[in-house]
Parts: structure tokens; sequence; C-alpha cells
């Protein structure tokens, strides 16, 4: 993480009071006075979820056309319609911070600006759908109810709205592996498949560990991030490994391991080259999912424009009726 | 779905990724704020913003993202540029909470036990 | 729906029958096929706005199929569930209009499709919810509301496209050119209509034809778009007789339910 010099000097007992505020629980608003860097921290951190939002619906848009029931159908359009929701949410609550959405989404398309590299993976079969929600939602969960309680105000109202919502998420997913898992051997076949492929990458949503993790203090100081990685990683394996007994599905890890001193699930080297190499673009996906948002947005161009000429014209007929 | 922002990747690792092209008068639109009123006769209560070309269409998209689940009775809309804010500064002429003005508050009034004053 | 009696289901002879469970397909189809096409988009709007505003119309299509065919199910009596209707039955015996299963085109043709269908649906669902048959007036009336909410929406972008730009202008005067020869086939008529219409299961509003041009003429003009000239209007979607896209639309619809026959989701 880039270290970047503060170009305004700020007065330290302004930013000390600031600071106190912060660690007094007070929530900061959009008109409060802040630190140049706590600004530029909230804005990559809001605009960084509400790319991985839109990001989030190519891979489970893909499978959209072919849900093999309607129940399902319905149930799958509305969770990304949702995300679609969710990215509007925080995308609106960024620009409180003074940006643009058009600023945010140009640095998404000219990659400026990052996105979850959980995304960066295909849906290869119906199953994926089930273990995405499963899985990514389920580790979301976890992330999302420590921001519900972030220190900037329009983020946590953001969170705290979209906690709401996922409620239904999470469950969709799970339910659809656990009627695959209880189905025919090829159903069965293809949730474990998913699950194969999903679980480690799944892992490496959280992040490097904590004593790999730059950023972790500041966010900590600003009162966006509440507790480490780590933590929440091994929170998110104990709940799922508990989940993935329950409907008879393994989880690709011998080295796991139930710690009776800890109460926590042990569990296998992660292979951080594989995320450093998504990270860096050579994940299976990375160029499609950019290549899939860019082309929305300029076939989408001439529409947001015809939009615009028309009221431009409808509000010079107003202006010449008025006068 | 949530990120960490511990585990984000981005364009630009791909490689060669160009800017991207503006056409002219395109933009995503002006900025709406928006206030849904829940059934049961709570006020409006501010939900989040949209953004749109005129009130029409600000009214339909604030529907379709702040009250698809059914949660609002009523729905403002207001372009976020007319609406005038107060600022921190403000905050000590206009919100002091009036310790100093005890005779605003109920609990300054006595009054006999058992009568009922409404 | 409301907790008073409804008046008892009508008696059905077995060629009231029949031709029941056939509307209720032709009802269900348009919709299933209208709202797959419109869930095409999700990901790819012009706007995230609009991402979320389709999805909405979508969604309300699907729901509405999804009672339609059931009911159609159930009227026919063997058996068949919603799924099995939309999922096992062949492009012949689907019983869509054509003009919903051609390819989304770019966002005017959606539009002005939606739009287009939206009318002619929403006078349809305006008399049905007089039907004589209280499953199929219930499902009207929901289905209304849901209607005048998609008509709006498409109505106003119908408006902005037509007279935003030059380019949009063109591209919306073209959906309504290439969609025209497909708008009669939403009035014709034919032995089922006639059957359930005098059972009073299938009511029919006073020229619905001719409502549906006039608010459509109204619109078009406001869009300074022109009215494309009646000429032979494409037809045989009701008997099963369908264009190329529709197989390939089933084909990747129902190719995850069809290779696991018999399973459960």
């Amino acid at each position: 993480m880039e270290q970047q010099t503060v170009s305004v000097q700020e007065d330290p007992a302004r930013v000390a009071a600031f600071e106190a505020r912060i660690a007094a629980g007070e929530t900061i608003e959009p008109k409060d006075w802040m630190p140049e860097r706590y600004r530029k921290q909230l804005t990559r951190m809001m605009s960084q979820h509400a790319h991985s939002e839109i990001v989030g619906m190519l891979p489970e848009g893909n499978w959209l056309t072919r849900a093999p029931s309607l129940r399902r159908k319905m149930s799958l359009l509305a969770k990304v319609q949702d995300e679609a929701g969710h990215g509007l949410y925080i995308y609106c609550g960024t620009e409180t911070l003074g940006v643009s959405r058009d600023e945010l989404i140009d640095q998404l398309l000219t990659g400026k600006a990052k996105y979850s590299s959980i995304f960066n993976y295909p849906t290869l079969s119906w199953a994926d759908i089930g273990c995405v929600g499963w899985f990514v939602d389920g580790a979301a969960i976890v992330n999302q109810t420590m921001l519900a309680k972030a220190s900037y105000g329009p983020y946590a109202r953001a969170m705290v709205r979209i906690c709401k919502e996922e409620n239904f998420h999470k469950r969709q997913g799970y339910e659809i592996m656990a009627t695959l898992a209880s189905g025919t051997p090829e159903q069965r076949a293809m949730a474990q498949d998913a699950v194969n492929r999903w679980w480690w990458p799944s892992l490496m949503m959280f992040g490097p560990s904590d004593k790999d993790s730059p950023n972790s203090a500041e966010l900590t100081k600003w009162g966006v991030k509440r507790k480490g990685n780590d933590e929440l990683r091994q929170r998110f394996v104990n709940l799922t490994v508990a989940q993935a007994q329950a409907i008879d599905l393994t989880l690709p890890d011998p080295d796991l391991k139930y710690n009776e001193a800890t109460g926590n699930w042990d569990f296998g080297p992660i292979d951080w080259d594989e995320f450093q190499r998504v990270l860096k673009g050579d994940g299976p996906c990375n160029r499609e999912r950019i290549a899939a948002r860019r082309a929305a947005h300029e076939e989408g161009a001439w529409v947001r424009v015809a939009a615009s000429a028309y009221a431009a014209k409808r509000a010079g007929e107003t202006a010449s009726e008025a006068a | 779905m949530g990120a960490s922002s511990a585990s984000v990747s981005g364009a630009a690792a791909t490689g060669g990724q160009s800017g991207v092209e503006h056409a002219p008068g395109d933009s995503q639109w002006p900025l709406w704020e928006v206030f849904v009123q829940p059934p049961g006769g709570a006020p409006h209560e501010h939900a989040g913003s949209v953004h749109a070309v005129d009130a029409e269409a600000a009214l339909q998209n604030a529907r379709d993202v702040y009250a698809r689940r059914g949660e609002a009775v009523s729905l403002w809309v207001v372009p976020s540029q007319v609406i005038t804010a107060s600022t921190p500064e403000d905050m000590g002429p206009f919100f002091d909470p009036g310790n100093d003005k005890p005779y605003r508050h109920p609990q300054f009034y006595k009054v006999p036990r058992g009568v009922r004053v409404y | 729906m409301s907790e008073t009696a409804l008046p008892a289901a009508p008696a059905l002879d077995d060629a009231t029958r029949a031709a029941l469970v056939e509307y209720l397909l032709r009802l269900a189809d348009d919709r299933l096929v209208l709202g797959h096409r419109l869930s095409e988009w999700c990901g790819h709007a012009p706007i995230l706005e609009e991402d979320i505003a389709l999805a909405n119309i979508a969604l309300d299509l699907i729901g509405q199929a999804t009672l339609l065919l059931r009911l159609a199910g159930e009227t026919e009596g063997k058996g068949r569930s919603e799924d099995a209707l939309a999922y096992f039955r062949d492009s012949a015996a689907y019983r869509n209009a054509l003009m919903v299963e051609l390819p989304r085109g770019d966002f005017a043709f959606t539009i002005v499709r939606q739009f287009l269908f939206g009318v002619a649906a929403f006078h349809q669902l305006e008399a049905l919810q007089q039907s004589a048959l209280p499953d199929l007036a219930g499902i009207a009336a929901k289905a209304l509301k849901e209607t005048r909410y998609h008509v709006r929406h498409a109505g106003e972008w119908v408006l902005k496209l037509g007279d935003g730009t030059e380019e949009s202008h063109r591209r919306a005067q073209q959906a309504l050119d290439e969609l025209w020869r497909y708008t009669g086939e939403l009035f014709m008529t034919d032995d089922v209509d006639a059957t359930l219409a005098a059972a009073g299961l299938a009511p029919v509003g006073r020229d619905a034809a001719g409502r549906w041009r006039s608010q459509v003429s109204d619109v078009v003009g406001r869009a300074t778009l022109a009215l494309p000239a009646d000429g032979y209007m494409q037809r045989g979607g009701r008997q099963g007789r369908h264009t190329e896209h529709l197989g390939r639309l089933l084909a990747e619809m129902q190719i995850v339910a069809r290779s696991h026959p018999g399973a459960q989701w």
C-alpha cells in the first residue's frame, strides 16, 4: 500500500481531536472536518466495495438464463438485482466524500481502482451458484457485521441496509448446495466439484495474514476495520465446517482438524502465490470481467446521453414557458 | 456481496487497458436524495440516493432501489443540489442542546401525583 | 389475496378445459420468454439504475408466468407442474407470441418491445379481471398493477429515446420498424378465444386493438417517432410455429434441467 504524503499540512491538534472522536465511537458525517488521508482511505475502501458488488453480478449472472427451475430463476435474478442495489448504495455513499460516480466508474474500467479478487474465478456449473452464495456471501457477512459499525456514517448506513438484505442471499446458496448434495449422484458430484474449486479462493477473500497486511493498522485507527483478517477468516472456517458436515460435503483440506484447546478448526496452508497471481491480473477471468463492464459502459453511452439530452430539452421548454 | 480491501485486483494489472472514451454529454446523471415513508404513520426518512435525469425517473428509480420490498407507502425525491444543509460550525447556535433552557423539557414541570396531564 | 369467499370455479367441459389450458399457456409463455429476454440485461445495462429496473420487470413477468403455468397444469389435470411445463416442452409446444422471443437487440429494441407488449397486456389484463375463473381473475388483478408500472417505465424511455439525440431517435425508429410486423399477432383471435369469451372465462375488452393503437400512437407521436405502416403481420406463435430464435432460447434455458431429468433443484 503506497504511503502518500499529505500535501496540506494538517493541524495535529485537529487530527488528534478527530481520532478521539472515532475512538469514542462517534460517527463521522459528510460535512465534518476529516483528515485528507481519512477521506482518501474511505473513498478507496468504499469504492472498491461498490465495484466488487457490480463485478460480482457477472459470475452469478452467467447462470441466470440456465437456472433449472422457475423458483431458482427468480431467486437468482433477485439476488443479482440486490447486488446491483448494494453497489448503488455504496457508490452513493462514496459520492458524499466528494467524488462523482462518473469518476469512480472510470477508475474501475481503467484499472486505477480494484475489486474483490474472488470474482475473477469462473462459474462453471449450476452448483457454482450455490457455492458462491454459500462461501462468498458467507465470507462477506462475516466482514459486513463489522462494517455496519464503521466510523463513516454513509458507509455504516449503507451496510446496515445491505446486511438486512443479505439474509436471503446466504440462505439461498446453502439451500441450493443442500438440495444438490442430497440429490442424484451427478448432482452430488457437481456440488463437490464446486466446493473443491471455491473453498481456497474464498479463504483468500479475507486477505493476507495480519502480519503481512500493511493497511490494517491505519484502517483500525480510522474505525473501518475492527477485527483482523486472521480472526475473521477463522470465524468463517468454524462456521462453514459445521455447515459442510451438515450436508455431507467435504472441504478440500486434508489438514482440517478440530483443535480442542482453542475451539477452532485448524486448517492447511493457503497458496499465497495463487492469491498474488490473481491479484496481479492472471486469474482465470480478470480480463473478461473488466471487458464485460467496459462493453456495458461503452454500449450504454448513447442511452445515457439521450436521457440527458431529453431532460435538457424539457428544462429548456419550462424555462421559456416561465419567461 | 462484500469485499475485504486486502484481496482486491484491478484492471490495470491485466495490462494494456487504455483510458475509457467519453462521449460528449455522457454522465451518470444528476444525484437525487430519496426519502421513504414506511407504513404505520412514521415520518419520511432519508434512505440514500439515486441518479436520474428528471423527477419521474428519480421516483421510479427510488421505488425500484429503495422500496421494492414493500417497505414504503410514500417516496420523496429531491435533487441533491437543492438541499441546504447545516455545517458543523452551525451546530453551536442551531443545535446547542439548550442545557440552559430547561423549560423546553417536560421534566421541568411538576405535576401533582395521580393527575393525568393528557 | 383477500380472504372473502370467492365464487366457486365453474365446472368445465372437455372442450372448454382444453381451450383454457391453451389460453393460459399463451399468457404464461409470453411472460416467461419476455422475462427471460429481459434477464439477459442484468449486469449489462447502460446504467446501474436500469440493471435494477429491468430486473424488476423481468421478475414480475417470470412471477406471473409461474402462477399462470401452475394454473395451466392444474387445469390440464395431468400432473404437470410449472417447472415441467417450462423446462420440458419443446418450442413446438410453446404458445408465446413471436414478438417476445426475438433477441433482445439494443436498449431501444428492448424498451420499444416492452412498451408495445405492455400496453397490449394492460388492456387484456384489465378485461381478465372479470374472468369467471377466480384464480385467473386474481392473477390478472395482480399482473395489472405490475403491468401499469412496466408501461410507465417503458413509455418514459420511448419518449427519451425518440426525443433524445439523433442516434437514439434513429435506433428507436428502427426498433419500432422491426417490431411492427409482430404487433398484429397480439390481437389475433381464434376458436380458443371465442370459446373462453363465450364462457366468461376470458372476457375481452371493447376494441382492445383500437385502444392499444391509440395509446401507442400517442406516445410514439410525442416521442417524435413515426408510426410504421401496417403490412403483413407475422404469426404462428400461438400455434407453436416459432422463429429460429425460440429453439436457441429454450436450449439455453432448459439445458441444466433436461440434463438431470427427475432431479430436484
